[in-house]
Parts: structure tokens; sequence; C-alpha cells
């Protein structure tokens, strides 16, 4: 390969990176979205581009309906989430199908195969279907940025929302991407009312229904002249339909075969299909997790071979689509060994830690929700019994009160961070107020948004552009809402919270305990000086591990023989003291009182 | 140019700036010429959890996954780690390893052990095995946060990358206040690496 000097830069971005770029260069005048692995680093990059509006909103829903204003306004406009947030989002997405745009509207779902940060796996692909919307997937980061634009170019051809899927192999790799021009866009913005597109009272819907299903007929025959459907033709013994990270697996493990790569894939270019199925001998579809053009292909009549072979959950990678496709099992791979398992966790030092060592030791149960202190399911902390979507920890502790009556006063808790509370937990904290609940609801403000990386949110008076916003003040907001018991904790102090706890939850009426402690990993607290360091006098420990039940990084176990023990001036049994590590230590002292034996003491204020 | 693509595995501990070294190794490839693909999982992998980079280059590279059995170089931050992705390894893999520990939960609570024969197992192996205190390096230099750019001074010497490629790649990517401490830890990993090298050749 020779090193050549192309007119074009290119640049090492990331999918997400790249989609960014590709909304810039399309012209994208308004972005909206919520943060979630896989798909959070879009807007954050996007928001970089200063002549443009960029914002976290609260959750999924409002962010496609403020993406979906900016359209009908008619400017392009972009919503970002991950495949769990359009969820959230598919109540304007299924009937925004039916408006259209003015325009263009593209919205990201970043899917998140093997759930790598994630509680499901679903396939967004099916809500392209569902909500008859067409949707493009690209392989890479090149691709990514090039989609984008054929999105918006596609969006307003044929007046349309467009889905722009992604996975975490997308999203989060990185790749050569040529930097390209910005368009200026053709739609011209103002108001215009047009109430027989944008009012879907059941007389107007009923006519864009038939609008809906004249445009997929005109973007099925698109498709068949679509360049990004193509055939690349190799040996016609075996032939793969496949898309996305799919086909990259594909070309990696058959290199040699004929693909039909759909950048499309939804709706199907039929005529390609057959075209491409007759033109090979045994022909296969490869994609991960449902099989979306499997059922399609085969509805068609057409005989290929899917999921029998491929595996229906979980990414693959080339290694799995060779093995699924020759049957054979190839070399024989070192074993994996059997060594100590090293899951993430809380941070030293994390607010968190202090609400779940008091959760824990009054056995509570407790619903839990989405961000880092899911963690805490984890032992030994073992102090979050369920988690299944965004703010739905005070629906399910809500429910569980109803189902078990006055039995339950004082044995279950809902917890929630600021930003989840601000998402979706507010019309749960109604529902036990209206219904006349008796349930103890924790909010976690942490003031941020932690597991994501540090997104600002409405609680924490910042926006994404880094600009002071009016802060929403939680405890006036719940008071507002009804609920009459409201109290602040400091976390860090074990004592006094497990205090309030105790009181709250054997309250007969609702109440939310705020703990409020920013998150150590924010920029300031990072910086902040004279952070006190613990440790352990070793001549105190008496070896009885109390320290360790919070399961704080910092704090270590250091096994002892006989000798060793009674050189230290311990009784000679003594199995082992603790030690705190102050290279981890962030001096939030909430393991100091758990010592009955004033082991653990500040050694020193230092410098930060 | 070799055509065939090469692959590169960096693992190690979240928060030990992995990232950052992947995104500067790979920029450098890019600099000599060479495609690349570099994958990395945010969010629930960090906060300390165990992490793992793919790195791919050649003159075209499509998946952006190593395949299990073909990881031509390993580099991982923490011993234990390196460990962890043996899968992706085959005989004659060079790995180099940073003997630094850091102890995964159950160890520092004492409820488990640290295994201590990890270079022993890696040896049996038959791999190419370039242990190196990458802790200690950074440590002399006063900053034990450059840890990662002392691995990838010691990566670079596997790799058909120039030296003064990677000096400008670091001095663009870096802020000013902590560019020399970060090329000098890049230039003392790549020393340790070639010293450690030659004396293998020599036995």
């Amino acid at each position: 390969m020779k090193k050549t000097k192309s007119a074009q830069k290119k640049q090492l971005l990331s999918g997400n990176e790249a989609i960014a770029r590709g909304a810039y260069e399309a012209g994208v005048r308004v972005a909206s979205g919520y943060p979630g692995t896989p798909s959070t680093e879009i807007l954050e990059n996007f928001s970089l581009y200063k002549e443009s509006y960029s914002e976290w909103a609260p959750n999924e829903k409002v962010a496609l309906e403020v993406a979906l204003g900016a359209s009908f306004a008619g400017v392009r406009a972009l919503a970002t989430m991950k495949h769990v947030g359009l969820n959230v989002a598919a109540d304007p997405l299924f009937t925004s199908a039916y408006t259209g745009v003015r325009g263009g509207l593209v919205i990201i779902t970043a899917d998140d195969p093997e759930m790598h940060s994630s509680q499901n796996e679903q396939d967004n692909r099916n809500y392209a279907f569902a909500a008859k919307v067409p949707m493009l997937e690209p392989a890479d980061a090149a691709e990514a940025k090039e989609f984008m634009k054929t999105a918006y170019d596609m969006s307003e051809k044929f007046d349309t929302p467009v889905l722009l899927r992604t996975t975490t192999r997308v999203s989060h790799v990185k790749g050569l991407v040529p930097i390209g021009r910005v368009k200026t866009s053709k739609g011209k913005p103002g108001i215009e009312k047009m109430p027989q597109k944008f009012v879907m009272l059941p007389a107007n819907a009923r006519k864009r229904r038939v609008v809906i299903e004249q445009r997929m007929q005109d973007l099925t025959e698109f498709a068949e002249t679509f360049s990004e459907n193509r055939i690349e033709r190799g040996d016609n013994k075996i032939g793969f339909i496949t898309s996305g990270i799919s086909y990259l697996y594909v070309k990696e493990a058959f290199p040699e075969a004929s693909v039909l790569k759909l950048g499309m894939v939804y709706p199907f270019p039929e005529k390609m299909i057959r075209h491409f199925a007759r033109s090979v001998k045994k022909l296969y579809i490869v994609e991960e997790l449902d099989p979306f053009i499997e059922l399609h292909v085969k509805a068609m009549g057409i005989e290929c071979t899917g999921k029998q072979r491929v595996p229906a959950y979980g990414e693959l990678d080339s290694l799995k689509v060779r093995q699924a496709i020759t049957g054979k099992k190839g070399k024989k791979l070192y074993e994996a060994e059997s060594i100590p398992l090293r899951p993430p966790n809380l941070c030293p030092g994390c607010p968190h830690r202090g609400i779940f060592h008091s959760i824990s030791k009054l056995g509570l149960f407790v619903a839990g929700d989405i961000g880092c202190y899911t963690l805490a399911a984890l032992k030994p902390l073992s102090a979050l019994d369920t988690c299944v979507c965004m703010g739905a920890s005070i629906g399910t502790a809500f429910g569980m009160e109803k189902a078990l009556g006055k039995d339950s006063l004082g044995k279950i808790v809902a917890v929630i961070g600021d930003s989840t509370f601000m998402h979706s937990g507010i019309t749960g904290l109604l529902d036990i107020v209206y219904n006349g609940g008796f349930s103890t609801v924790i909010i976690l403000d942490n003031r941020t948004t932690g597991m994501t990386g540090h997104q600002p949110n409405p609680a924490t008076g910042m926006t994404l552009s880094g600009e002071t916003g009016t802060t929403v003040d939680i405890e006036a907001l719940c008071r507002a809402i009804g609920v009459k018991h409201v109290y602040d904790v400091n976390p860090h102090d074990i004592k006094a919270t497990e205090k309030v706890l105790r009181r709250e939850t054997a309250r007969e009426e609702p109440s939310v305990i705020i703990t409020k402690s920013p998150c150590v990993l924010l920029p300031e607290m990072k910086k902040r000086k004279n952070k006190p360091l613990y440790g352990v006098i070793t001549e105190n420990c008496t070896g009885c591990r109390m320290c360790l039940k919070i399961g704080c990084p910092a704090i270590e176990w250091v096994p002892l023989n006989e000798k060793e023990a009674l050189s230290l001036g311990l009784k000679p049994k003594q199995k082992g003291h603790s030690r705190i590590n102050p290279v981890l230590c962030d001096g939030c002292s909430q393991c100091a009182p758990l010592c009955k034996f004033n082991a653990i003491n500040l050694v020193k204020d230092r410098d930060g | 140019m070799d055509k065939k693509v090469k692959n590169i595995i960096i693992c190690g501990v979240g928060g030990q700036g992995i990232l950052l070294a992947s995104e500067i190794t790979s920029t450098a490839l890019i600099e000599a010429g060479y495609d690349v693909k570099q994958s990395e999982v945010h969010g629930m992998a960090q906060r300390g959890g165990s992490v793992i980079a793919h790195l791919r280059y050649g003159e075209k590279v499509y998946s952006p996954l190593i395949e299990p059995g073909t990881a031509d170089i390993e580099v991982a931050f923490e011993m234990l780690e390196s460990v962890r992705y043996l899968p992706y390894l085959h005989k004659g893999s060079s790995v180099i390893v940073n003997t630094h520990k850091i102890y995964p939960p159950s160890v520092a609570t004492g409820n488990e052990k640290y295994p201590s024969d990890i270079l022993s197992r890696l040896t049996a192996k038959k791999l190419n095995l370039l242990p190196l205190d990458a802790f200690a390096i950074a440590e002399k230099l006063g900053e034990t946060r450059v840890v990662n750019m002392v691995l990838v001074g010691a990566l670079s010497s596997f790799l058909p990358v120039p030296e003064k490629t990677f000096l400008k790649v670091i001095e663009r990517r870096l802020p000013a206040k902590i560019l020399k401490v970060n090329l000098d830890a890049f230039l003392k990993g790549k020393a340790a690496a070639e010293k450690r090298k030659e004396e293998q050749e020599q036995r």
C-alpha cells in the first residue's frame, strides 16, 4: 500500500463522533437526546458545533418531541438515544410517521447486543417495521457519517422521519473517516399551519395512514436503486444477506463469498433480494439478535438459512460467523483460566455507599433503578433487589406495597438517582401520593448522570453546552406533588442517614429522603484541596472485618499468620487486619464510625 | 508494508488510561499509513472493572473485533488481567505485562488470593513474555499517572511505526503541562522493552 496524499482529510473517529460530524455536515440545527450507553457521545460531540442548538432532554420522549417540533418549524433535527430509550420515545415515534416532517428528522437508536451496559438487548429494527419508518444501518464510522447525510435527504424527499440504528461495535469503534463539507439546508424555517398533516385527529390520521402506505411503496422502490444496498459479487457457491456490523464479520470470515449488503434494513429491496438469491447456490442470512431480515426473506418464499445456525442473542464476531456457517470448530484455543473476577464497583468515596450500607443493615427490600447505584446489587452491599427500566423503582415499590398492604410497612424502599428521577420518576411519585400510599422513596442526588460519564440534567443546573440553567429544586418538587415528608441527608454521615431511614420507612405516609452529595468523579470533586486521608491503626484492629462490609475498594484485608500477628502486637489467633490504601482513599469518612475499636482514624488533611 | 492484518489486545483495569493508550497507538499507525479499527466499551465497563480494547491494523481492516486465538500482541496494564484474555492469544503471541498488581474486590477483602504464579502460567503457554514494572518506571518519573504511556512506549517497540511519529502524535494529543513527563514515560517504556528483548535474544 502506498501512502497517498488525498485531498480529502481523514480522521480517526468513533461511530458516535462520526454521526455527530454527519449531522453537522447535513446542516442539523436542533439536536436533543438523553444520555445512554452506547449513544451518549453523539450529542456530546455535536454540542461542540456552536452554530447549532443541542440539549439533554429530561427523557427520550421529550427529546424526540423537541426534534419533531424543530422539524415542524422547517429545520433539520436530530434525536439520539439508546435502544431502551426508543421504548420511552415510542409514542411520538409512531405518530411522527403519520405527520411526516418539514425539515429532515433523524432518530438514532444505539442498540447494545451482549448488554455491555444495558438491562436488555432488544433489536430495534423491529421498530422500523412496527412504526412504518425507514431505517438505515451503517457498518462502521465512515458509513455512519455518510448515512447521516443520506438519512436527511431521504427524510425530506419522502416526508418521513428516518431511523438510523447503530450497535455498540459501530458506536464505539474508531476508524478512518473522510471529513466532508457542510451542506446548507434547503429548508425554509418558519411557522406554517398544516393541520391536515400535523393534527392527528382520527379524520386526518386516517388520510395520513394512506399516505404512509404509499410512502412505504415508494421507499421500497427507492431501496432497489439505493447505492448502499449493494451486491458484492464473489464466489456464487454461497451468498450472504447481511447488514451493519454483521457485514464486517461476514467479509472477515468469508472474503471470497457473494454478499448482498443492506445499508437500508427497512423497507427491503425485494427485487434485489430475489435476484441475489437466484444467483447463489446456498443463501445465508447473517444478522445479530432477531431474524429480522430472515423472516422477511422467508416470507418472500425464498429458501435461506439464518438463526438455525447463527446465534439469536449476544454479539457476533467473525469466528462465530465462520463456525456457524461451516459447522467446524476451528483450532483449539487457550482455555480461560480460573482467576478472581473483576466486576465494576462503586468508586472509593462514592456517596451511594453510605445509604446502601444503612439499607443493607436494616434488611430492606430495595426496588432499584438504572445508574451507577445498580452496582449496589453486588456483594458485599447486596442492597438492591430489582432493576427493570428507567424510573421503575418507584412504581414497583408502590405496587409491592399495594399487593402486601400494611405488612409491607417499613420493609420496602425505592431507590432512584437524580437524573433517573427527572427522566421518569416524578410520575411514579405522583401515583403514590394520588393513590394514598406510604412508600419511602430515596433520591440519590449526586449532582450528575454518573454511569454514562457525567452529563448534566435539570437537577444540576447546567446544560449540555456548559451554560448555567435553572436548577430544579427536588425537595420543592416533591412537596408540590404532595409529599409532606421530604428530608435531606448527607449519605457520608452513616449514623444520621440510618436514623432518618428508620424513621421514614416506618411512617404511614409517603416520604422522600434525598441523599445530597456530589459524585466524586466530578471535576470539582477531583480537584478539591485538603482531602482528608483515613488510615487503620493496626494495633487497634481486631480483624472483625466490619469495615469490609461497605465494599470500599480502598479498604484491603491483610492476612496474617501467628508469627506476623505477634510481631504487630496483635493476638496470635488474629487472622489478619484491615488496611486503607492511601492511593485509593478519597477521604469520605464513611468507614470510620463502622469500627467499634477506633482503629480507623483521620491520618491527615492533605492537599488534593 | 505488511498487508496482513495484525491484532493487538490492550487490557487492564478501568481508570488506567487504556482508552488514551489505544487512541495514541491507533493514531500513530494511521500516520504510518495503515488502516485501523479500534474497539472499546464504555459505561458499565469502567468503574474499576476489567477493560479490554481491540486494535487491528493492516492494509484493509474489516472486523473491529479480534477473533479468539488470533491476537499477535497483548498489552496487559495489570498482571492478573494478562491471564483473563488468554483465549485471544496463540502460541508465540507477544505479551507485555505490567507486573504491578491492582487487587480485585474479592482479593482486597480477603475472600480470594491474588494468584502468585501469573508469569509462570504465561511462560508455560509458550508466549513471548515481556514483564515490565511500568508503575515503578512511572513512579521514578514522579507521576504515577503515566503508566499508560510507559506501556505505549513498550508496545511501540513491536510496531512498524517510527519513534518520531509516536512522539509527534503524543505531542499533538496531550496538553503542554503534562507533555514532557508523558514523552519521557514513552521513551523509558520503549527502552525498557528493547533492553528486555535484547536480553531474551542473548539467552
